[in-house]
């Protein structure tokens, strides 16, 4: 019998809201969440707006319902990039002899040192802002965390005796990082993908904050931040809501990661 | 084509040595301490001789950093000797690149010491006992498996099983399971009942010695307890620094040894006859205090 | 002589699972005990228990009371234990590096344990502090040492410095030379020998080792699933063991054996909390009848005896 593990059940139910929620939003919104209604402009919540209306008379509850979309597409594909390249680069800088594996590290922190946002902003001016930019940005610039823990990770496992029971067997290295390096970081690469996500979320909040995300008309959390800062005194809720959206997503994944990584360390031990 | 050792011509009645080590020196460098002075360097083997016959069981002997564990990497060539020679049944395998190891890796076999971490703990236990033959090109069959585990005494169906779901005297099971997989002709085991309680530590000894028996192999068997070498092997090193300070049959060794060191290790060693018979802790230190 | 340390019917679990129970043992002043047990006999936790840190989830019950501290050692809460530990009780672990803090020099973590129990003001604990390494045989250079700076035996002997730093009334050894070298092993137990012996502290010493407990020790408990099964001076117990287990052992242990094959217990321990019902050792023991299904009563006195319905040695009185 396990110990409950809050973490990963908070951050577990937090998760599925939002994957049900953007999920939910293909087939069916309150309202078009892009129609521009200048009737209901600026209207309080109420039953038949639960969150309200914003400057252009669009209902705020359906726009967080598929903002959720753009949100989760983007951390998926930002982690996904960061992963694919990461990982590898992590397990090769583990593998290969003292300097080729040092030299790659130190071209890993020169992208880590490089603020994340600025290449978001400059795929943006360069490629026009799109979320598919967003994406692509994000993703490489969180390649390097991944890449760091990733290679610890695999040091460690190449100094394990079964890796050297392998050697022993006749096993060359590729498929030695394939069969045994690999599997045994899994715990580590779920555990980052989650932390990485959260970042992703902010990432692309703060990208479209900027208008460097996605454009208009498609929903942002980000945006509808920024579409916000006019009616930050007379209509709070109007940041309050999207704000609220993005810390608690934030959290959420924070949660899972944390609960992830409780939940992979002590299997070996709490064999009760 | 195996390079063949330049020795005497050898009698045809006379069985041929299946380790040899002749002169293996193993250095280390370390980290430079300053700029103006060169790095040290660790002398893990300082010239290291000896010699393991055909179904011998030998035993080597040493504490920790007295260059075992790195003589034993050595000798199956996971790692590169800093010069001497390294004779494994005939082929001087010292400088041999991995593509033409294969025959060593099929005929040497290696047992580690601790039971936790010598198994992949994300493999299933059959697939890690049919690990080397899979590497090797042969089909992993699961009658061999299976054939493996009822040699070592565990049931069929432990293969499908996880390591951390069996206790350390179960995996070194396993280990041992692998190692016997592409039957090898040497057995080589490092420390591997150290980490087991006293009644385990029985157990694995009787399976090690009946396989040993029954397979024919030679064994090469490492641990810094002389007790244990004592009662597996019929000749014992004894290693200390990167040295062997003395070599003998593992009866003479312990009853008289001949190095001080040797001295020292001996009546260092605890047991129950000794202690029963009135020695106290004062006389494992009999032979002076160690560094 | 009166006991320095007295444990009568201590029990630990975690959740609805026993891992010890009914432990009675007494160790006298300057009396020098060995809890002889194999993993999963419950000696650690016994241990733990007696300093009062078992982790979170694992309770204990019975007693437990050390001479010349006034409450009861079992439930006591941290602020009162914490005054016990480091002054009347001291613990030597198996691992020397978690016990020593690695930021912190030698000679400050020892005389930080002297300042916090008040023994000393600091310009005597510093000489102190020196006179310690001195008797554990180290240099005084070691004073300025970092733990990291150290050998495995070196730091166990600093460790045993600190848990005799204030002349405890009770010192614990758990495994404390197991993870070292044999001739480093033969200096620390030498030295824990003399350190309890110049100040007539009780010596608790747990074990797997007979060997070790044999030299070291007077007396001994055997554990086995959670309970004491057999206990007796050192010279009775291992040359005419009563309990099977404790036989088993013996036998298990002769590595002196002409045989080829040394003796074995049949089967594996169960592991922790999954015991047999009854006698814990009946599903191992080639003397098990049904008797033994029923829990055997302690045979003999406190100083000398054992648990068992079919004792080795019954037929020769």
């Amino acid at each position: 019998m396990r110990r409950l593990n809050p973490s990963l059940i908070a951050g577990g139910v937090i998760v599925a809201v939002i994957v049900a929620m953007a999920l939910v939003s293909f087939v069916w919104t309150p309202y078009d969440a892009t129609l521009v209604t200048p009737s209901s402009r600026l209207l309080k919540p109420s039953w038949s707006h639960w969150f309200g209306t914003d400057k252009f008379g669009r209902d705020v509850f359906s726009q967080i319902m598929v903002g959720s979309r753009t949100t989760l597409f983007v951390g998926v594909v930002a982690v996904g990039v960061a992963a694919v390249i990461g990982v590898p680069l992590g397990i090769l800088a583990a593998m290969v002899r003292r300097w080729p594996g040092e030299a790659i590290m130190r071209a890993n922190d020169l992208l880590l040192a490089f603020p994340a946002l600025l290449l978001a902003i400059m795929f943006g001016a360069v490629f026009g802002a799109s979320t598919l930019t967003a994406m692509i940005a994000i993703g490489i610039a969180s390649v390097p965390s991944f890449a760091r823990v990733i290679r610890s990770g695999a040091l460690q496992v190449m100094r394990s005796e079964y890796v050297l029971a392998a050697r022993a067997a006749g096993r060359q290295p590729f498929p030695i990082a394939v069969r045994h390096v690999l599997p045994n970081v899994t715990s580590l690469i779920t555990v980052q993908a989650s932390v990485s996500f959260a970042i992703a979320v902010l990432a692309e909040a703060a990208l479209s904050f900027l208008g460097y995300g996605t454009p208009p008309p498609t929903p942002s959390w980000g945006r509808m931040l920024q579409e916000s800062q006019e009616f930050l005194f007379s209509a709070p809720r109007l940041a309050i809501f999207p704000g609220l959206a993005i810390a608690i997503a934030v959290l959420g994944f924070n949660l899972l990661g944390d609960g992830l990584r409780d939940r992979f360390d002590p299997k070996l031990e709490d064999r009760r | 084509m195996p390079e063949q050792i330049p020795t005497e011509r050898v009698p045809t009645d006379q069985i041929p040595a299946a380790i040899q080590v002749v002169d293996l020196v193993r250095d280390y460098p370390r980290p430079r301490t300053s700029l103006l002075k060169p790095a040290p360097v660790v002398h893990a083997l300082r010239g290291v001789s000896l010699e393991v016959k055909q179904g011998e069981r030998f035993g080597i002997v040493g504490e920790s950093g007295c260059g075992k564990s790195t003589l034993l990497r050595l000798i199956a060539a996971l790692d590169r000797a800093t010069s001497g020679q390294v004779i494994v049944e005939g082929t001087d395998i010292t400088r041999l690149p991995e593509r033409r190891l294969r025959s060593l890796r099929e005929n040497l076999q290696l047992v580690f010491q601790d039971p936790m971490s010598s198994l992949d703990p994300r493999m299933r236990v059959r697939d890690i006992i049919a690990e080397p033959l899979v590497v090797q090109g042969h089909p992993a069959s699961g009658a061999r498996v299976r054939e493996l585990l009822e040699a070592v005494g565990l049931s069929a169906d432990a293969g499908d099983r996880y390591p951390h779901q069996f206790s350390g005297g179960q995996r070194q099971r396993i280990s041992i399971a692998r190692a016997l997989a592409p039957r090898p002709r040497i057995l080589v085991a490092d420390e591997p009942v150290s980490a087991l309680d006293v009644s385990v530590r029985a157990q694995v000894l009787n399976l090690i010695s009946d396989l040993v028996d029954e397979l024919n192999l030679t064994l090469v068997f490492v641990s810094h307890d002389l007790s244990v070498v004592k009662h597996v092997c019929d000749r014992v090193a004894v290693m200390n620094a990167g040295e062997i300070v003395e070599t003998g049959s593992t009866g003479d060794v312990y009853a008289a040894p001949q190095h001080p060191y040797t001295q020292r290790l001996v009546s260092a060693i605890p047991t129950l006859q000794r202690a029963l018979s009135g020695a106290t802790t004062s006389d494992l230190l009999a032979k002076g205090d160690p560094a | 002589m009166s006991d320095v340390l007295s444990v009568r019917g201590l029990s630990v679990s975690v959740r609805d699972t026993a891992l010890v129970s009914g432990v009675d043992l007494t160790v006298g002043a300057g009396e020098r005990v060995g809890l002889i047990g194999e993993s999963g006999s419950g000696k650690s936790l016994t241990a733990l228990s007696i300093l009062g840190l078992l982790p979170e989830d694992v309770r204990a019950d019975g007693s437990v009371r050390l001479d010349g501290v006034d409450h009861e050692l079992v439930g006591a809460d941290e602020r009162r234990m914490s005054r016990v530990r480091g002054r009347d009780i001291a613990m030597v672990f198996q691992e020397p590096m978690t016990a020593l803090n690695p930021t912190m020099r030698i000679g400050d973590q020892l005389t930080e344990a002297m300042l916090i129990h008040k023994t000393l003001a600091k310009p005597a604990a510093r000489a102190a502090a020196a006179d310690l390494l001195d008797r554990v045989q180290l240099p005084a250079e070691t004073l300025r040492a970092y733990p990291h700076q150290l050998s495995g035996g070196q730091r166990q002997r600093v460790v045993l410095a600190l848990a005799l730093a204030n002349d405890p009334a009770l010192l614990i050894c758990d495994e404390p030379t197991t993870a070292l070298d044999v001739t480093v092993q033969a200096l620390v137990l030498d030295l824990i020998v003399r350190g309890v012996m110049d100040r007539s502290s009780a010596l608790l010493f747990i074990t797997h080792d007979l060997a070790v407990v044999a030299t070291v020790c007077e007396r001994v408990l055997v554990m086995y699933g959670g309970r004491v099964v057999e206990a007796g001076p050192v010279s009775e117990v291992f040359t005419r063991p009563r309990h099977r287990y404790t036989e088993g052992l013996l036998a298990a242990s002769d590595l002196e054996t002409t045989s080829r094959r040394l003796t074995t217990i049949p089967g594996n321990v169960p592991p922790a909390g999954r015991f047999p019902s009854g006698c814990v050792f009946r599903t191992r023991c080639a003397n098990a009848t049904a008797l033994c299904e029923e829990l055997p009563a302690w045979t003999g006195s406190e100083t000398r005896g054992f648990a068992c319905h079919h004792p080795a040695g019954d037929a020769d009185a």
